[in-house]
């Protein structure tokens, strides 16, 4: 077995040090190593979204990137969205349009419209559409999803 | 996933180095989206991945009117489209860099990557094609070029010898009057790999109305992807027409070889290739004309 490896990095904001295997990937790391169990393993191919977090602002799947990897850089998951006031207007638009069933997809599909909003904050439907085209759902049928985040898109508007 | 060691290389020769070193045991990492799917799924074997992002030479990317671009082997596909001057110098790129995958697929992918991956079915190798590029690689004894037509030998092999890396890829400066567009067919809008895909340039003489030169390239219907340079050579000289689109059209439908798989009948494919390579045409002579 290849030796560990000592990583400092930035998760939701504070420094975190974990020891990995190379072979972890970021996901394995954030869930196994970190108790950060908000990103879910789907695929663990890059299909479907589920594990979507932050890594220097940038959406990736964390399924495809090493542990080892962020070394130096700045992770956001789905723990880190939510303030120490409430839920993100994506989460509360999720729950009141809900936009879930079984809620395995959500921490991903939450994710990835943050990054979307936080680009874009006036979207079009068809750009919403298209940013969530790697994340996928098998309850909803996305409609609800779609409205979600629409709608969450009001609401941070007005706040900036 | 299988145990490796990981090493991020801070220097091209460092890179070099450990390549020659560790031979096919080596597995290069940029974006990883590719590679680590295959580390997974036992489809490649390594004992030591060699992330190479911390190499500035491979995080170059740089445009200028009168030198070209030239893409660092690093650079993922996003920091390509985000470049304004090379969005507007680069269209047919473009076109390719934001369909590979999805949003999140196109913050680490790299273009390098998908040279290096060598699928038959890549999106950016028949834009980079279309688009003249050359490929910069390094070995233990210097550096050497390799055009991007003669890169990927075989499904998922280069011609990068034991010990050679990547570097970069740089794309002559676009010819005045000059268009190149690309496009794939996949059965859904986005997020899939490409039934057939289809780039093509076009140089126009000073009144826009004559082919000066072209170049069309397929991807998925042969094992690697097709420079079809007959195809583009039939339209030198000829006036811009309906008709001489579809005979180079033709001419590269006649050079796919493609396979019969789950994505596409081998007959569904000759088809698309005539109409994917018209339309590429069409699209190049509308940019070479200034339209978008």
């Amino acid at each position: 077995m290849s030796k560990k490896v000592h990583v400092q990095t930035r998760i939701n904001g504070e420094e975190v040090e974990f020891l990995c295997e190379p072979r972890q990937s970021l996901l394995e790391v954030l869930r196994d190593e970190l108790g950060l169990t908000g990103s879910k393993e789907g695929c663990n191919n890059g299909n479907c979204g589920a594990c979507n977090v932050l890594l220097n602002g940038r959406l990736v799947n964390a399924c495809l990137v090493l542990g080892v990897e962020v070394q130096g850089r700045e992770v956001t998951t789905i723990e880190g969205i939510a303030s120490p006031e409430g839920l993100h207007p994506l989460q509360q638009k999720f729950l009141e349009h809900a936009a879930l069933q079984c809620g395995v997809c959500t921490p991903g599909f939450i994710v990835s419209s943050k990054a979307l909003l936080d680009k874009n904050p006036h979207p079009t439907e068809g750009q919403v559409r298209h940013w969530l085209a790697g994340n996928l759902c098998r309850c909803t049928g996305y409609d609800k999803i779609v409205r979600a985040v629409l709608d969450a898109a009001t609401v941070t508007k007005k706040k900036r | 996933m299988q145990d490796f060691d990981y090493v991020s290389a801070k220097t091209l020769k460092e890179a070099v180095s450990l390549l020659k070193r560790h031979g096919d045991q080596a597995c290069v990492l940029s974006g990883g989206t590719d590679l680590l799917v295959q580390l997974r799924e036992g489809r490649r074997k390594a004992r030591l991945v060699v992330d190479i992002k911390g190499i500035p030479q491979l995080n170059h990317l740089s445009y200028a009117k009168t030198k070209g671009l030239t893409l660092g082997a690093a650079v993922p596909c996003c920091q390509i489209y985000e470049d304004k001057a090379i969005a507007k110098a680069y269209p047919g790129l473009i076109d390719a860099v934001s369909l590979v995958g999805g949003i999140q697929i196109q913050g680490r992918a790299t273009v390098g990557g998908n040279l290096c991956n060598a699928s038959p079915a890549a999106d950016t190798i028949p834009a980079l094609i279309a688009l003249g590029a050359v490929c910069t690689v390094a070995g233990a004894k210097g550096t050497r070029k390799v055009r991007v037509e003669d890169f990927c030998v075989a499904p998922g092999r280069t011609a990068l010898k034991k010990g050679e890396l990547l570097v970069s890829i740089h794309l002559p400066p676009p010819k005045p009057r000059s268009g190149a567009y690309f496009l794939r067919f996949i059965p859904r809008n986005e997020m899939d790999i490409a039934v057939v895909n289809a780039g093509a340039s076009v140089v126009l003489d000073a009144r826009k109305q004559t082919f000066v030169s072209a170049r069309i390239a397929l991807g998925a219907v042969a094992p690697t992807p097709l420079f079809v340079p007959q195809a583009g050579e039939a339209l030198v000289g000829k006036s811009i027409s309906d008709g001489a689109i579809s005979e180079a059209a033709e001419i590269a439908k006649a050079a796919a070889r493609p396979i019969s798989d789950m994505r596409g009948g081998a007959e569904q494919r000759r088809h698309l290739c005539g109409v994917l390579a018209r339309r590429a045409l069409q699209g190049a002579i509308q940019r070479a004309k200034g339209g978008n």
